[in-house]
């Protein structure tokens, strides 16, 4: 029986990946406190309204009400600390390659349908994973431009008038503040599915993203 | 084991995935027994756990065990970083958006009360100027020396810093063109860096940066939605600007100082950035 210690996550990746993790709920946070001065966002099917952005009790738990000022210097504080990181997450992406095995390819579509099937036991065959399947390489990309997306929208209701090409680009002041809110609402949801299929992918998937390396079996494993 | 993973590098079809053929996956040991490499992994996940569980409760904690006066202190110099740095973008030439007078919002929505709450006394009403060079008591002004500037008009969006906004028709004269009729300044560049404003009880009181008061687009409003001035929207005369939420668009003014210190700001004074500008 031996056995290899193999990279799978650089060192850069992770820190920028557990960095990113509260620099994102203090942006959230801070983000709620602010909404919660003019809260009129709802999901709507049909023209009939499905759920209220927020309840009053989600509220009152969370202790929200009258904190728009404390929202903002927070908010215009962690902002700068979660653009850096996400520049430099990208940066880093791009420069060492690795968003190679990130970005989707031309048939990662065909073939992250393969994964859900999978995933939701409709099909027993595996897809191929490298580091990241195509379901992964869609969604963790697509997470990546909601980030660029919020920086975006962000600067667009932060400066409507010194940086009016944003907030015109985004169709005007309120649809910046529309896209703004339903970003964070995407990230909550990437949130919970995130959390469930690191849960189901087992202990050394997770422990993979704190060491950074995998035990790779290489003969007469025992397993 | 070895052949399904040899089989995970390929898509199917047997083509190799490009991107675990640029990005190859890094050995980082010879080949090990399995308890040897258990024991470079085991070591590595504490390494990882402690330093991570570390960090988190020295991040929660000294969030904790910061004072409040020290967190708002502190969060009070990023706004004014971001205002220093903000400011430096500040452009007159950059205008605001104006509308179509169909996309008014009517009727107007009315927000804050604040040193309007008595009623006006429209015949008594002055405004009064302070901090105007070689003169030593303040400059009073009616309201007809303030109908005889040049008039004004735009439709733009009002921003209130709650997050809400709205489209309003605003007329009257710019702010610069009263600086230009009664002041020896000629440039924003010439005049002291503030201007304050209040109203006339003092109830409420604003600071403004130079620059964003001489905007071509500030201006000093007596006529709404192209109705004269009502009581709740600070008749007779209230200040307009897109350069600002609507904290910052005094109603029924009062006072104008022109000033080198940074003047008072009641929601600056309620933790709020001071300079608020859009």
């Amino acid at each position: 029986m031996s056995a290899r210690v193999e990279e799978k996550h650089r060192a850069p990746i992770r820190w920028m990946h557990w960095i990113n993790f509260p620099l994102l709920a203090m942006m959230m946070w801070s983000g709620l406190l602010i909404y919660w001065a003019n809260p009129v966002y709802s999901l709507r099917l049909f023209g009939r309204e499905l759920f209220y952005f927020f309840p009053q009790g989600f509220y009152g738990v969370l202790g929200v009400p009258y904190r728009l000022a404390e929202g903002m210097q927070l908010h215009f504080f962690f902002m700068w600390l979660f653009a850096a990181n996400g520049v430099a997450y990208g940066a880093y992406l791009a420069v060492s390659g690795e968003f190679r095995s990130l970005l989707p390819t031309l048939g990662s579509f065909k073939r992250a349908f393969r994964v859900a099937l999978y995933e939701l036991h409709i099909s027993r065959q595996k897809p191929p994973q490298g580091k990241y399947n195509d379901a992964q390489r869609i969604v963790y990309t697509l997470v990546i431009l909601m980030g660029a997306g919020s920086i975006v929208t962000g600067i667009a209701i932060y400066k409507p008038l010194q940086a009016s090409l944003f907030t015109s680009l985004l169709g005007g002041y309120e649809w910046a503040r529309w896209g703004h809110f339903w970003l964070m609402i995407l990230f909550s949801a990437f949130f919970v599915v995130h959390i469930a299929q690191v849960v189901l992918a087992g202990w050394r998937n997770f422990q993979s993203m704190i060491t950074g390396v995998e035990i790779i079996k290489t003969e007469g494993s025992g397993e | 084991m070895s052949g399904e993973r040899e089989e995970d590098t390929k898509w199917p079809g047997g083509r190799e995935n490009s991107a675990n053929l640029r990005v190859e996956r890094r050995s980082l040991s010879e080949e090990l027994s399995d308890a040897e490499a258990r024991s470079v992994l085991a070591t590595k996940s504490r390494r990882g756990f402690l330093l991570g569980g570390a960090a988190a409760l020295v991040g929660v904690l000294g969030w904790r065990w910061m004072p409040d006066e020290t967190k708002v202190a502190f969060l009070q110099k990023i706004f004014r970083f971001n205002e220093n740095l903000t400011s430096a973008f500040y452009r007159p030439a950059h205008l605001a958006a104006e509308f179509p007078a169909e996309k008014i919002t009517r009727p107007a929505r009315v927000n804050g009360m604040l040193g309007i709450e008595t009623d006006v006394d429209l015949a008594a009403w002055r405004l009064n100027i302070g901090g105007i060079p070689q003169r030593d008591e303040d400059l009073v002004l009616t309201m007809e020396d303030i109908h005889r500037l040049p008039k004004s008009e735009y439709i733009t969006e009002f921003k209130c810093i709650e997050g809400w906004s709205t489209i309003v028709q605003w007329t009257g004269p710019k702010f610069s063109d009263l600086v230009a009729a009664f002041t020896p300044w000629r440039s924003p560049e010439e005049m002291p860096p503030y201007v304050s404003l209040a109203t006339p009880d003092g109830a409420y009181f604003v600071g403004w940066d130079t620059p964003s008061i001489m905007h071509p687009q500030t201006l000093l409003v007596y006529e709404m939605n192209g109705e004269v001035l009502t009581s709740k929207h600070g008749a007779p005369l209230r200040l307009a600007s897109p350069t600002k939420y609507g904290i910052k668009q005094l109603k029924r003014i009062g006072r104008i100082d022109f000033t080198n210190a940074r003047p008072q700001d009641y929601w600056a004074n309620e933790g709020y950035d001071w300079y608020s500008g859009l």
